[in-house]
């Protein structure tokens, strides 16, 4: 017992330095999103490429895709274009883009500029669409599920190495789940 | 003043100090006045009921900006945070709840919107940690106090010793260095 008692400023600082340690990788600037595993918000929003006509979930994919918040004022989201137009080249996945709170002629302008990666663009103007989902700011990455839950979600720039590392090894399990699936 | 008195000739309070002084004190006026705080970005609603609008400016103080994170809604000029306002301003106007909004805001943005974390297996420690350090801190103390007690008698014994076995020849040796008078015995010590 005196013996222990001795120790006791080593188990306090051994605790405290497993704590600190800790705290010095934590990321405080990402949120855990609450959304994982749950149904993509439902919205009723135009779209740059259907004109008038508003697009519903009922508009999107059937099958594993990204859907990528982004906006024309968002340098990180220029820097993750280039991934993105390689992913459509290729026919990776499909992407389909909520261009947030922006303008239509900035937004169609950023694509024409830089290529449109994007199947289908969702107009969040108000940023409205973009609460419902938990964003806090461009770009924020989500990936859904051929059922329409959502099963990861990605926050800030898109990098090679997050796209190699993160992205696609989600993209192609959730493919998978979805072929077994079907079959 | 009393500061002056203290003063040394050697080091007398310089005009620069003052005015030192009254930079710093400046400074920290201009720090935490209400005009710097408030780069808050003001929102231009309509209320029906005062008591709406309270709630609204309660509301905002309370949820932590998602963007900014280390502002509240009400004093974020984070777009988002514009967004969130304007959602608690149409809630509110709904005829929402407190309840409901903040259920609203936990769905979307979890718990780290809530500046007042709630009680949760996760968040124990954040809420009890501090007084269960404060409970160790008092205990340590009293440790502490009661074992060095035991001490300071000890060393009272130990004087009141010495005090017996000093000769009276010792004794004037002492008084006389106290007196400070060059130490006869042992004059090399004074070189």
């Amino acid at each position: 017992m005196k013996n222990l008692k001795l120790f006791l400023p080593v188990i306090v600082f051994a605790v405290l330095a497993v704590f600190m340690w800790r705290g010095l990788y934590l990321d405080s600037r990402t949120l855990p999103s609450m959304l994982i595993d749950r149904e993509l918000p439902d919205f009723e929003l135009r779209t740059l490429e259907l004109g008038d006509q508003l697009a519903t979930v009922e508009d999107l994919p059937d099958e594993p895709f990204i859907l990528n918040i982004w906006g024309s004022y968002c340098l990180p989201c220029l820097q993750e274009n280039p991934i993105f137009m390689a992913a459509r080249e290729q026919d990776l996945v499909p992407i389909i883009g909520v261009n947030y709170k922006d303008t239509d002629n900035a937004a169609r302008e950023w694509l024409d500029i830089n290529g449109n990666p994007f199947t289908l663009n969702i107009v969040d103007d108000t940023g409205r669409y973009g609460i419902d989902l938990g964003v806090y700011g461009a770009p924020e990455t989500f990936i859904v599920d051929a059922n329409g839950f959502i099963r990861y979600k990605h926050i800030g720039t898109i990098d090679y190495r997050a796209w190699q590392d993160e992205i696609m090894p989600v993209v192609r399990q959730l493919q998978s789940e979805n072929q077994v699936a079907g079959s | 003043m009393s500061v002056s008195s203290t003063v040394t000739p050697g080091r007398r309070l310089q005009p620069q100090h003052l005015l030192a002084c009254l930079v710093c004190v400046f400074a920290m006026w201009v720090m935490f006045s209400p005009q710097a705080q408030a780069q808050a970005p003001v929102d231009v609603y309509e209320f029906e009921t005062t008591e709406q609008e309270q709630r609204f400016r309660q509301l905002s103080n309370d949820f932590r900006c998602p963007m900014c994170q280390n502002a509240n809604l009400s004093s974020s000029p984070g777009g988002v945070a514009a967004d969130l306002r304007r959602e608690i301003y149409r809630m509110i106007m709904e005829g929402m709840s407190d309840e409901e909004i903040e259920a609203f805001m936990l769905q979307r943005y979890g718990d780290f919107i809530l500046y007042r974390p709630r009680l949760t297996l996760q968040t124990v420690l954040l809420w009890f940690g501090p007084i269960l350090f404060l409970l160790a801190g008092v205990w340590i103390a009293r440790n502490i106090t009661r074992s060095s007690g035991g001490r300071v008698e000890a060393t009272d014994e130990t004087e009141r010793e010495t005090a017996v076995t000093l000769s009276a020849e010792e004794k004037a040796r002492l008084s006389r260095l106290l007196n400070d008078q060059p130490d006869a015995d042992n004059p090399t010590n004074r070189s």
